[in-house]
């Protein structure tokens, strides 16, 4: 009998168990990550750099070498790297507690410069790690530890949107705003990754690819829910599609 | 080989590219911005790495990323910068990245002023970061005896794979004095940085990985121990002193740095005077030259330890002192310079039967 292989895990990540909890999105991220990075050959020379969330371990699940970056810092530990081993493939994978707040200048410069690297920012409304207290991405009205009552405009503004910001810098090159809430949705994300990639590949210059993603632990419901509540909540804050491409500018 | 005149904080740059620096990463701030501003013009010259940062925040991660990727890399920075710093150097002591850290310390706390000071000794000796670690450092007192230190600890970075900082004040930054950037200093015979996680590991057959998380309280514990072993070995290995005219000395002045250039003078009067003292001159300050005091002679009744800060090294003599001889101080603060009349009033006090 002839036996065919359907499915397999990707090479691009080990074969350590992922430390996510059921249902939370951040796993299909990682696949879609080692997926890219396997397809495009660029597993061997790339290096991974993990940041402060529930991400932290993701030094020991991309297959490829790695650096555990400090909380906020990932975009200048991967200018670091980039400068001066400009032949290796650099990407940083950030929560929004990471980017969007504490790592916000960070994120801003290395947009601003124009750094060659690619940066996945998983956008979950939350910092799940520490135990769902409030993000600067949290929506508002909704519940964290730390907005009790709800998210308050009054007290805390409005939520921070990354990637209509960076579009406003001008060194950036290439943004884009994903969902992994359904599989067609997940193969458009794939496509974001991969033009990611090419645009660092091609030396085009700074690309990140922010995925909207769920914490069904810290939001209270279960994984089906989460995606609802992130198909019927996020999205119409959060749209998703091409916020800048750089890349058709420039010929 | 000839001698050049050149300013401190350019020497400090220059020798930095001799140490073999691949790559640069600061912020500017007074008093050490001729150490970015000759880099941005010489690295690219030589084919380097300089980036302007947006803070010295993201200077020290650059340098963590460039480090743990396999380069040799450089930061300066003053007082409040070194501040922000403290929690990448941390990281790069949990992960064992070398790195060179220069410091042309200026009046503090907070953003202080612009003079010259030695207030951060305990910032450079006990650091601000979180956790069990040492950085391996010094205080010279020359600019001849500064570039050699900057280029031998690229060396020292990288055989420890600990970040090294070199502490001087702004006067010795800002000074124009001859100097010779290639002065025969010593060698080290290093292995390839193995350990490098630079997107080879196709080429290598191995991941590699920079970390200085270990969750499990017993593995975290291995790892402080290992690092221990390496602090053991700087502490046996790495104190650096000089003893000046204490052979016959009763009294003994310890000062680092622009402080103990000052005191030269001091001696040279007061042994004029007849009044036997000289000069114990740390050149690291962490290790602490512990040994330099056990070489002190027994007529040595008196200690005078004199800082450009209000007594942060007079802790370390204290320590080491242990209640054996009589200890004094002298310090000035802000930026402000003691001359050696001050100091050599302090020292007289100390004469016995002065006070009888
Ligand atoms: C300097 C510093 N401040 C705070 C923390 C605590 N901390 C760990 S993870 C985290 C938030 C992470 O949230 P996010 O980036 O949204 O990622 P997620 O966990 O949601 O994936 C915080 C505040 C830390 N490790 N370091
Ligand atoms: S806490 Fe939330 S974001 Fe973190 S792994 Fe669990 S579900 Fe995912």
């Amino acid at each position: 009998m002839k036996t065919e292989t359907i499915y397999q895990p990707t090479k691009g990540l080990t074969e350590r168990q992922l430390t996510y909890c059921p249902g939370c999105t951040h796993g299909i991220i990682h696949k879609l990550i080692g997926e890219v990075l396997v397809e495009k050959g660029l597993l061997d020379t790339s290096v991974g750099i993990a940041s402060v969330g529930c991400s932290v371990m993701s030094y020991e699940f991309f297959n490829c070498d790695t650096q555990q970056a400090a909380h906020g810092r990932a975009p200048a530990v991967a200018t670091g790297i980039k400068r001066t081993n400009p032949d290796a493939t650099v990407f940083t994978y950030q929560g929004d507690g990471d980017l969007a707040s504490i790592g916000l200048a960070e994120i801003v410069h290395a947009a601003h410069r124009g750094e060659n690297i690619t940066v996945i920012f998983v956008n979950n409304a939350i910092y799940g790690m520490t135990g769902g207290q409030m993000a600067p991405t949290t929506l508002i009205g909704q519940k964290t530890t730390t907005s009790p009552r709800g998210r308050d405009q009054g007290d805390t503004g409005l939520p921070l949107r990354m990637s209509e910001m960076l579009a406003t810098v001008p060194g950036a090159t290439y943004l884009e705003r994903v969902s992994v809430h359904d599989p067609k949705h997940i193969r458009k994300a794939k496509k974001a990754l991969e033009k990611a990639f090419d645009v660092q590949t091609n030396k085009q210059g700074f690309s990140m690819i922010e995925f909207i993603s769920t914490c069904p632990v810290n939001w209270g419901m279960t994984p089906q829910d989460s995606l609802n509540w992130a198909v019927d909540q996020m999205i119409p804050y959060y749209p998703l599609g091409l916020y800048k491409d750089g890349t058709k500018e420039e010929n | 080989m000839a001698k050049v005149l050149m300013k401190g904080n350019e020497a400090m740059a220059l020798a930095a590219i001799k140490g073999g620096c691949d790559a640069f990463f600061g912020y500017p701030i007074t008093p050490q911005n001729e150490v970015p501003e000759y880099l941005s013009y010489h690295m690219k010259e030589n084919n380097r790495v300089f980036v302007q940062a947006e803070s010295e925040v993201a200077a020290i991660n650059m340098v963590y990323g460039a480090a743990g990727a396999g380069a040799r890399v450089l930061t300066s920075s003053s007082s409040p910068g070194i501040a922000l710093k403290q929690e990448g150097i941390s990281y790069m002591a949990g992960s064992e990245l070398p790195a060179v850290i220069i410091n042309v310390m200026r009046g503090g706390p907070g953003l202080g002023g612009i003079q010259p000071s030695q207030g951060d000794y305990n910032q450079v000796t006990r650091g601000g970061g979180n956790g069990d670690y040492h950085v391996l450092s010094f205080g010279p007192e020359t600019l001849q005896e500064t570039v050699d230190l900057v280029r031998h600890a690229f060396d020292l970075a990288d055989y420890y794979r600990n970040p090294v900082m070199i502490a001087v004040d702004g006067l010795i930054g800002q000074m124009m004095e001859p100097v010779d950037l290639d002065n025969k200093i010593a060698s080290m015979d290093l292995p390839t940085k193995e350990w490098a996680s630079n997107g080879k590991s196709g080429e290598r057959g191995r991941l590699n990985k920079i970390v200085s998380l270990h969750l499990d309280p017993y593995d975290l514990e291995k790892h402080n121990l290992k690092l221990k072993k390496k602090y053991d070995e700087m502490v046996e290995k790495e104190q650096r002193y000089e003893l000046i005219n204490t052979d016959d000395a009763d009294i003994v002045i310890v000062a680092y740095g622009t402080v103990a250039r000052v005191a030269r003078s001091t001696v040279k009067t007061l042994r004029e005077e007849g009044i036997k003292v000289g000069i114990l001159r740390p050149i690291s300050l962490w290790p602490f030259p512990e040994k330099a005091f056990e070489k002190l002679p027994e007529s040595v009744h008196s200690l005078l330890t004199v800082e450009m800060s209000l007594g942060q090294m007079h802790q370390d003599v204290r320590i080491v002192n242990e209640g054996k001889r009589n200890l004094a101080f002298y310090g000035r603060a802000g930026g402000v310079v003691p001359e050696a009349d001050e100091i050599a009033d302090e020292v007289r006090k100390l004469v016995k039967g002065a006070n009888a």
